[in-house]
C-alpha cells in the first residue's frame, strides 16, 4: 500500500478537481489584480466608472447619420448613430458582396476560358491583399484625386462621381403615394397567390407553369404603371449641378463609397470561393441522374444542383457575412463614423471611460454575431434538404 | 481493344489505317478547336469572350503604360516626375525605400535588422522544399538575389556577406552528410552542446549580465535541447527547434540591442516591412501553441477549463480585431499597476497573438475532431497518459490534417497585422501613409499603395504556395 499522499496524487477525481480549482484560482486571481489596479488607476485619473457618461451631452458632431444628431445630444445617442451606421454599411455590403460573390464564383466555373481565368485573377488578387490596404487605396488613391463636382464623372447622366463622393437619383414619394403602395401591395398578394397556385398545379399534374415569372411581371407592371399615372407625386429626383455642388439626389460621402467598395470586393472574393466549393461539392452523378430522368438544364440547376450546393455554401457564407460586419469597423481608418469610430474612438477619447466603452462595443458585435449566426442556422435548417 | 478493318476482313491485302490512329480532321485540332470549345461554344460565350477581350485591350495597355513604359524610373526628387509622361513616379518609392523597409530605425544600424532576418532565414532553410528542382532553384537564385538585396540595403560589403552566407547555406546538406560520414554521434552531440556553452561562458566573461542572459537563452538552452532530444539525427526538426528557440533571442538581441556593444534602438523607431514581419512572425509563433492549448481546453473533460476556453474563443471570434487591439492598447495599461508601462509594440503583439490564437484554436479543434476514437483508445491501451497520447498520437495526426486551414489562418494573420496601423504603429501601411502625406511628395499615393500591394501579394502568394508544398510533404503515406 502506497502512502496516502501518493494515492491522492494519482487519484483521478482528485486530480481533476485540483486542476479546475487551480485554473479558476489563477484566472480569478489575475482578474482580481486587474480590477484592483484598474480601480486604483481610475481613481488617480479622476474618472468615475459606470455608465453615467451615456447621459451626458457628447459635444461633437457626426458627419454621416441616419437619425438626427446634434452636439447637444448624449453619448448614448452617439452610440446609437454609430451602431445604425455600422448596421447600414454591413447590410449594404452583405447584399452586394453576396450577389457579386455568386456571380464571380459561377464565372470561375464557367466553360469560357476567359471568364474563368478573369474570375480567378480577381479572386487571387483581392484575397491576397490586406483589406486595410484596399480600403486606403480606394479612398486615398482613387476617390480623393477625383475632379471637383464641376468636372464630375457622369454615370449615364443620372449619377455623378466627384471628390465629394457619389450622388445618385432619389425616388421621391409625394402626396398620393398611398395609392401607389396600395397597388403594389395588391399586386404582391396576387403574385403570391399565383405562385401558390403554380406550385399546387405542379404537384398535382407534374408539369409546371411559369407562375413565378408571371407574378414578378405583375408586380413590376403594377409598380411602373401606377408610378407613371401618379407622375408628379412619384418620380426620380435626379441630381443637378448648381454652382459648386450638386443639388437633389442622394449624396453618398466618399468615405462611405470607399468603405462599401472595399468591403464588397474583399468579401465577394471569399464568397466566390465558397460558392465554387459548394457547387463542386455536388456529385457529378446527381447532374447526370437529373438529365437521365429528363430534367432540362435549368430544372437540373434549380431542383438538383442549387439545393444541394446551398447546403454546403450556407455555413461558410454566414461566417463571411459576419467577417464583413466585423471588417466594417475599419471605417475608423478613413473617418467614416461607424460604431468603433464614434464610440471606441471619439467617445473614449473624450470621456476616458475605456473599460465601459470597449466592453459595450465588444458586447454589441458579439450580440450581432450571435444573432446573425442563430438566424442563419435557422434559415439553413429550413432551406437545406434533409441529409442522407 | 480496337478492331482494325483488316482484322475484321480476315487480314486481306487492303491495308486500311486504324481510325483510332488517324489524325483528327483539321477543324478539330489545334488552337482553333481549343478556341471553339473554350471561348466560342455558344452565342453567350462568344459575347462574353468579345467583351472580355475588349476590356483587356483597353485596360492592359493603360496599366502597362502607367506602370512601366510611361513611368519615370530615374531621379531623386519629384521634379524628375513633373516632366514624366503621365505614368507612375517610381523615384518616390526609391527615395522612401529605407523607411518603407525599416521605418525610423537609425540608418547606421539597419544592417542589424537585415542580419537578424538573414540568420532566421538561414535557420529556416532546411524547412524549404527539398525537391531537386527547388534545390537547384535555390542554389541558382539564392546567392545572387541575396547579394542584390544586400546591395540595395547597404553596398558592397553586405552584398558579399549575404551572397556568401546563402552560398554556404546551400552547402549545409552536403556538410551534414560529410559530418555524418566522418564523426561519431557522440562527437557531434558534444560539439552541438559544448560550443554554444563555451560561447556563453566566454561571452559572459567578456560582456555583462544582459549578454549572459541573452547568450544563455539564445545559445545554451537550444543546444541542450537539440542534444537532449536526440534531434541531431533529424536535421530538419533540429533546425525548426533552433529557429523556435534561438531565433527570437537572436532577433531580439540584434534588433533591440543594448548588448554586445550594440546601441539600444527603442521599438517606437521600428517600422515598415520589418515591423510587419516581426508582428507576423511573433503572431505565427505564438498563435499555434496557444491555439492548441485552447483547442484542447475546449475539448477537455473538465467543465471549468472547457467553459473558460470556449468563452475566450467565442468572445475573440465574435468581435473585430480592431476592438481587440484597442483593448490591448487602451485597457492593458489600466489593468496594470501604475508605474509599470508596457511597450506599445508588445501590447500590439499581445493583441495580435490572442486574436490569432482564438481562430487557430477552432482550426486545431477541427483536426482533433477528425481523429477517430480508436486512436485515443489505442494510445490509452499502450499505457500513454493524456499528455503523452495527445503529444505523440493525436496532435501529429490532427495538425497534419489541418495544414491548409492553418496556413489560411496564417495568411489572414499576415494581412491583419496591417491593423496595428490603427493603434499608431508604423508598419508597412503606416509608413506608406506617412510617406504619401509628405508635402514634398504629394499626389503619389497610388504608387505607394501599388508598391505595398505588390509586396503583400508576393508574401501571401509565397506563403500559400509553401502551404501547399507542406500539405503534400506532410500527407501521411498510404492514405
Amino acid at each position: 500500500m502506497r502512502p496516502a499522499v501518493v494515492r491522492w496524487f494519482y487519484d483521478r477525481r482528485l486530480r481533476d478537481i485540483a486542476a479546475q480549482v487551480l485554473t479558476l484560482a489563477v484566472v480569478l486571481g489575475v482578474a482580481a489584480i486587474f480590477i484592483t489596479n484598474a480601480a486604483e488607476n481610475l481613481r488617480r485619473a479622476g474618472i468615475a466608472s459606470g455608465f453615467g457618461f451615456l447621459d451626458r451631452p457628447a459635444g461633437f458632431s457626426i458627419a454621416f447619420k441616419l437619425i438626427d444628431f446634434t452636439p447637444q445630444d448624449t453619448y448614448g445617442r452617439a452610440f446609437l448613430v454609430g451602431l445604425l451606421n455600422t448596421l447600414f454599411v454591413a447590410s449594404i455590403g452583405i447584399a452586394l458582396s453576396t450577389l457579386l460573390g455568386f456571380l464571380i464564383g459561377i464565372s470561375r466555373l464557367s466553360r469560357n476560358w476567359l471568364l474563368s481565368r478573369g474570375a480567378a485573377l480577381f479572386i487571387g488578387t483581392v484575397r491576397n491583399l490586406p483589406l486595410l490596404l484596399q480600403l486606403l487605396f480606394w479612398y486615398i488613391a482613387v476617390l480623393t484625386p477625383l475632379p471637383k463636382p464641376r468636372d464630375a464623372i457622369s454615370l449615364f447622366g443620372i449619377a455623378f462621381l466627384s471628390n465629394r463622393g457619389l450622388v445618385i437619383p432619389r425616388l421621391q414619394f409625394g402626396d398620393g403615394s398611398g395609392t401607389f403602395f396600395a397597388v403594389v401591395a395588391a399586386a404582391t398578394v396576387a403574385a403570391i397567390g399565383l405562385a401558390t397556385y403554380g406550385r399546387r398545379y405542379r404537384l398535382r399534374t407534374g408539369s409546371s407553369l411559369p407562375t413565378g415569372a408571371l407574378g414578378l411581371g405583375v408586380v413590376a407592371l403594377a409598380a411602373a404603371g401606377s408610378a407613371a399615372l401618379l407622375r408628379p407625386a412619384i418620380g426620380w429626383d435626379v441630381p443637378l449641378l448648381q454652382g459648386f455642388n450638386f443639388a437633389g439626389g442622394v449624396r453618398v460621402p466618399p468615405e462611405l463609397v470607399a468603405l462599401i467598395l472595399a468591403l464588397t470586393l474583399y468579401a465577394s472574393a471569399f464568397i466566390a470561393e465558397t460558392v465554387r466549393a459548394g457547387i463542386l461539392a455536388v456529385p457529378r452523378g446527381q447532374i447526370e441522374a437529373a438529365h437521365a430522368i429528363g430534367l432540362s438544364n435549368r430544372a437540373t440547376l434549380r431542383f438538383v444542383v442549387i439545393p444541394q450546393a446551398l447546403r454546403v455554401i450556407i455555413p461558410p457564407l454566414t461566417s463571411q457575412h459576419l467577417n464583413l460586419l466585423k471588417n466594417s469597423s475599419l471605417a475608423v481608418v478613413i473617418g467614416f463614423p461607424d460604431l468603433v469610430a464614434v464610440f471606441s474612438g471619439t467617445t473614449l477619447n473624450q470621456t476616458g471611460q475605456a473599460i465601459e466603452v470597449i466592453a459595450i462595443t465588444m458586447a454589441v458585435y458579439l450580440a450581432i454575431s450571435l444573432a446573425m449566426s442563430l438566424g442563419m442556422s435557422a434559415w439553413n435548417r429550413a432551406v437545406t434538404p434533409p441529409a442522407r | 481493344m480496337t478492331i482494325t478493318p483488316s482484322a475484321t476482313t480476315g487480314g486481306t491485302a487492303t491495308a486500311l489505317v486504324d481510325p483510332a490512329e488517324m489524325p483528327p480532321p483539321a477543324a478539330a485540332r489545334g488552337p482553333w478547336r481549343w478556341a471553339r470549345e473554350n471561348l466560342f461554344y455558344s452565342l453567350w460565350s462568344t459575347a462574353v469572350t468579345v467583351a472580355g477581350v475588349a476590356l483587356f485591350a483597353t485596360v492592359a495597355p493603360r496599366l502597362a503604360g502607367w506602370a512601366v513604359f510611361d513611368a519615370v524610373w530615374a531621379g531623386e526628387t519629384r521634379n524628375a516626375c513633373a516632366a514624366g509622361g503621365g505614368g507612375a513616379c517610381w523615384p518616390f518609392i526609391k527615395v522612401r525605400l529605407g523607411t518603407l523597409l525599416f521605418g525610423f530605425y537609425p540608418e547606421g544600424e539597419r544592417w542589424r535588422v537585415a542580419l537578424a532576418f538573414l540568420l532566421v532565414a538561414l535557420l529556416l532553410l532546411p524547412g524549404l522544399p527539398q525537391g531537386a528542382r527547388a534545390r537547384r532553384l535555390l542554389r541558382l537564385a539564392g546567392a545572387p538575389s541575396a547579394a542584390l538585396g544586400g546591395w540595395l540595403l547597404g553596398g558592397a560589403v553586405p552584398a558579399a556577406a549575404a551572397g556568401l552566407l546563402i552560398a554556404a547555406a546551400t552547402a549545409v546538406p552536403w556538410a551534414n552528410r560529410q559530418a555524418a560520414a566522418r564523426f561519431r554521434p557522440a562527437a557531434r552531440w558534444l560539439a552541438a552542446a559544448g560550443l554554444p556553452l563555451l560561447a556563453a561562458v566566454v561571452g559572459g566573461a567578456v560582456f555583462g549580465a544582459r549578454e549572459v542572459l541573452l547568450l544563455g537563452l539564445g545559445a545554451v538552452a537550444p543546444a541542450v535541447g537539440v542534444a537532449a532530444s536526440g534531434l541531431l539525427r533529424a536535421p530538419r526538426a533540429a533546425a525548426l527547434w533552433l529557429t523556435a528557440t534561438a531565433g527570437p533571442v537572436l532577433g531580439y538581441a540584434l534588433m533591440v540591442g543594448d548588448a554586445f556593444g550594440l546601441p539600444l534602438v527603442e521599438t517606437h523607431k521600428w517600422g515598415g516591412l520589418f515591423l510587419t514581419l516581426v508582428i507576423a512572425a511573433v503572431g505565427i509563433a505564438a498563435s499555434l501553441p496557444l491555439g492548441i492549448l485552447l483547442a484542447l481546453g475546449r475539448r477537455s473533460r473538465l467543465p471549468v477549463i472547457r467553459m473558460l476556453s470556449t468563452a475566450f474563443i467565442e468572445t475573440i471570434r465574435g468581435v473585430p480585431m480592431i476592438t481587440v487591439l484597442f483593448m490591448a492598447s487602451v485597457m492593458l495599461p489600466i489593468f496594470l499597476p501604475s508605474g509599470i508601462t508596457v511597450d506599445k509594440l508588445l501590447r500590439a503583439l499581445i493583441g495580435v497573438s490572442l486574436f490569432a490564437a482564438a481562430y487557430m484554436a477552432e482550426v486545431v479543434r477541427g483536426g482533433l475532431q477528425a481523429i477517430p476514437d480508436g486512436q485515443y483508445e489505442a494510445a490509452k491501451a499502450l499505457g500513454l497518459g493524456y499528455w503523452r497520447s495527445t503529444r505523440l498520437v493525436i496532435l501529429p495526426q490532427a495538425l497534419t490534417l489541418v495544414v491548409p486551414a492553418i496556413v489560411n489562418t496564417y495568411l489572414g494573420l499576415l494581412k491583419d497585422t496591417t491593423l496595428v496601423a490603427v493603434i499608431g504603429l508604423l508598419d508597412l501601411i503606416g509608413t506608406i501613409s506617412t510617406a504619401t502625406a509628405d508635402p514634398a511628395w504629394l499626389g503619389f499615393a497610388t504608387e505607394g499603395y501599388v508598391f505595398v500591394g505588390v509586396v503583400f501579394w508576393l508574401l501571401c502568394y509565397g506563403m500559400a504556395r509553401y502551404g501547399r508544398y507542406l500539405e503534400r510533404a506532410l500527407a501521411a503515406p498510404g492514405r
